[in-house]
């Protein structure tokens, strides 16, 4: 089982290093460098949270594309409640807390009603970037400075920023969530087979909507990073990010199909993307040729993976 | 004599470290229907994926027509007349009888030939006699019986020369089996070559003219099936005498566990009532659709029914499966594949889905289902291998594995033997009679009369949902049980 799953992860791993020697072969002066790691890492803290969150809604066969506008949303809640005069950590709480109630929408619609999990968050990606726009009178509320920008700070050399830890403890919490615990078990179950689940007395319909309060509470933590990353809330902010978030849990090896993916898997793949981005721009490459690389991986990933699943079917 | 239709000699593959076959030699004569046995893991369906282009055989010749057979694609084993009609249809439900005929293989270039395709299609079904099914409905409102006869129509659309049946009767009514028999008759007298794959010894006796047994990647004897007998063909395929095949040692019924009053409702209106006694194996026969499935899901508590109430250890709350597992009641899915169990995880996880502590011990998990593994003596590499890795009768045991690890009083099981080998068959047959002797109560749904009328101590029949009164076993005979299940006597 263990070294199965250690497997698993390896492909993106290996790409990982690939990625990172080929830069490092470019560009080692630039791209090796503290300070450099420390702002990969940084840029990677946002989707890399969001995307823990988006690996337990994939893994129970869901999707979630609304995570985008909920962390505009967390941004702009976390500033109306600053600018009321809140307390920052109270602020943050709140945040994440009306997140997860986007979630909770979402998954009773999704159970109760029976409706695809596309259908009804691709809804709610335009219904709540409009509330999110309504609520901040679409205007970006910079409400005074508080320590909650010392998330995405930069700190000295060897130091890496709040939200890195942040990130790195939640990918415990939910490494072992997954893997450790029944509700976990139960994720996997029901993404891999929801007849099955249902037959063997897994409360589906309370995993699936467990699991979209519990993805969108990691965008509103991811929200919380990223208000400090603007030191300000923007109804404007992260649009189409769910699509990054849903490309990093797929290159780390979740299957779309469901019951199939992993914290480390994940993780790996958010690193990639930031690493691309990073590279690309250290070597001077415009945008766009960093979409594209960024594009091929995504396909390139999904497709060794599959190449590795037939052989290892055949033996 | 003729030149063979299809001769096969010598066939051998190997998947890395088994040798799936080991020297097969098969031969179908024109207008003939060539049975094909063996036991799970005998190599047919090995054989079945050379012959249609799957996979290509390591050594060995084959013949179509006296020409050599060599398809590298399953796309040139139909284009040179090798069709096969698989257990599980496929079938584009969406799309017209008509074009499902013709899918595939669509007359005109790039825009298509409507009339042409719907000529072709009306005579393949008009060959079969049945040209009173629409061009026009779509496919998937079409009765599973009448989906297979179109998927044998685009066999002969194609201009098949060799049709080969894979089990085709496993999810048919006895009265659908028995169309199917006449038609597959009816193209034999047209000349059409047809191997039939089944594990039901008494179909080929039926309907084959000849038949050939596969036992462990060889072919042990071919022979003009109205000279051998059903038990001849059973000894042939598991290379020993069957006599045990059903077990049953004394048994005693004692208090009621498990009780149905006047259950009403779902779509198949059932209408049923029962008791179920410790220490007794109850059966439920009926024609597949009668609402034997459903009947057992609400009582599980899986599909909801609309009156009545069923009462589990005297508490007659309606219970949802969570709860269910709870108390001390198991069932096992007709449907092994979509249903029994989650094939791509682990037969840990399969096995211990239904009763997990907060947190998980892996340890011990894997432990407890090596121990499962052993007991069941399931063929697996181990606790972490995938389910869909394993062979049906072994992935059997591992649903049925899961019910005993959660100490189950009450087994509801669906189809138990459902596409897996004799050599399992005959241990769940024995698991079965160990747990009612052990005081558990056990309601058996089966279309299979023999294996009812073995391991059963009463029977009850369900017919169009009504379920009659449930008789000691020495009151039926397979005989009566159709005629209740068919309708002809109240049963």
């Amino acid at each position: 089982m263990t070294l199965g799953r250690w497997a698993a992860a390896a492909g993106p791993l290996v790409g990982l290093v690939l990625v990172c020697v080929l830069f490092a072969a470019l560009r080692f002066e630039t791209f090796v460098t503290w300070d450099n790691v420390a702002i990969i890492l940084q840029q990677t803290a946002v989707i890399g949270i969001a995307s823990l969150g988006m690996t337990l809604v994939i893994i129970a066969g869901g999707i979630d594309l609304s995570v985008g506008s909920i962390i505009a949303v967390g941004t702009v809640v976390i500033a109306l409640c600053l600018t009321a005069g809140m307390s920052p950590g109270m602020a943050a709480l709140v945040g994440i807390g009306a997140s997860a109630l986007c979630g909770a929408v979402s998954g009773v619609l999704i159970t109760r009603l029976k409706l695809l999990p596309f259908v009804v968050t691709l809804g709610m990606m335009g219904a709540l970037r409009g509330a999110a726009k309504g609520m901040a009178g679409e205007q970006p509320i910079y409400p005074d400075e508080t320590w909650l920008s010392a998330f995405m700070r930069l700190g000295d050399a060897g130091s890496l920023p709040l939200g890195v830890w942040l990130m790195l403890v939640l990918a415990v919490a939910v490494a072992v969530l997954l893997r450790q615990t029944r509700f976990g078990r139960h994720v996997y179950a029901v993404g891999s087979n929801e007849l099955t689940a249902r037959l063997c007395g897994v409360p589906v319909e309370r995993v699936k909507v467990l699991v979209y309060i519990i993805g969108a509470a990691f965008a509103g933590i991811a929200s919380v990073l990223q208000f400090g990353y603007l030191t300000g809330g923007d109804p404007t902010t992260t649009v189409g990010l769910e699509l990054n978030i849903i490309a990093a849990v797929v290159i780390g090896g979740a299957s779309l199909n469901g019951g199939q993916g992993g914290v480390l898997g994940t993780l790996v793949g958010a690193v990639i993307m930031s690493v691309v981005a990073n590279g690309c721009t250290k070597l001077g490459l415009a945008n766009w040729v960093q979409e594209i690389v960024t594009g091929v991986i995504i396909v390139a990933a999904v497709l060794l993976d599959s190449l590795r699943r037939r052989t290892s079917r055949q033996d | 004599m003729s030149v063979a239709r299809l001769r096969l000699s010598g066939i051998c593959k190997r998947f890395g470290a088994t040798q799936a076959l080991k020297g097969v030699d098969l031969e179908v004569r024109p207008g003939e229907i060539h049975g094909l046995i063996g036991e799970n893991g005998a190599g047919k369906s090995t054989l079945m994926k050379i012959l249609a282009g799957v996979v290509p055989p390591d050594s060995g010749a084959m013949e179509l027509e006296g020409k050599p057979f060599h398809p590298e694609t399953p796309e040139s084993a139909r284009r040179a007349g090798v069709v096969m009609v698989n257990q599980e249809l496929a079938i584009a439900p969406h799309l017209s009888v008509a074009e499902n005929i013709v899918l595939g293989a669509e007359p005109g270039g790039f825009f298509l030939n409507h009339s042409n395709a719907r000529e072709r299609a009306r005579s393949a079904l008009s060959k079969l006699g049945r040209a009173d099914i629409s061009l026009d409905i779509p496919a998937g409102r079409l009765s599973v019986a009448e989906q297979q006869l179109v998927e044998i129509a685009r066999a002969l659309a194609l201009g098949c020369r060799v049709l080969v049946l894979d089990e085709p009767t496993s999810s048919l009514t006895a009265t659908d089996a028995a169309a199917l028999f006449s038609l597959v008759r009816t193209l034999r007298d047209q000349g059409e070559s047809i191997i039939y794959i089944s594990h039901f010894l008494e179909e080929v006796q039926v309907l084959t003219d000849r038949c050939t047994v596969l036992r462990d990647g060889l072919t042990v004897s071919t022979c003009e099936t109205p000279q051998t007998n059903p038990s001849e063909l059973a000894r042939a395929m598991v290379g020993r005498e069957v006599n045990e095949l059903y077990s049953r040692r004394s048994r005693t019924a004692g208090e009621v566990i498990l009780r149905a009053v006047n259950v009403k409702g779902g779509l198949k209106n059932v209408s049923a009532s029962l008791e179920l006694r410790r220490g007794e194996v109850l059966g439920i026969a009926g024609l597949v659709g009668a609402g034997r499935s459903e009947f057992l899901r609400m009582l599980f508590g899986l599909d909801e029914f609309s009156s009545g109430q069923v009462e589990f250890r005297n508490d007659s709350q309606a219970g949802t499966p969570t709860q269910r597992w709870k108390s001390g009641m198991g069932m096992l899915s007709e449907d092994r594949k979509s249903e029994g169990l989650a094939l791509n995880l682990s037969l840990e996880e399969n096995l211990t889905l239904p009763r997990l502590g907060a947190w998980l011990r892996p340890k011990r998990l894997e432990a407890e289902t090596r121990d499962w593994i052993r007991r069941l003596a399931v063929r697996c590499a181990g606790p972490g291998q995938a389910a869909v890795e394993l062979s049906g009768g072994n992935q059997q045991k591992i649903a049925l594995g899961r019910l005993l690890r959660n100490r189950c009083e009450v087994l509801l099981l669906d189809e138990p033997t459902r596409g897996v080998d004799l050599g399992a068959k005959q241990s769940i047959y024995q698991l079965i009679d160990e747990l009612a002797a052990a005081g558990k109560a056990v309601i058996m749904v089966s279309s299979y009369l023999p294996e009812l009328l073995g391991t059963c101590d009463r029977i009850a029949v369900m017919c169009r949902g009504e379920l009659g009164d449930a008789r000691p076993v020495e009151e039926w005979d397979a005989h009566r049980i159709m005629l209740a299940a068919t309708g002809a006597s109240s049963g």
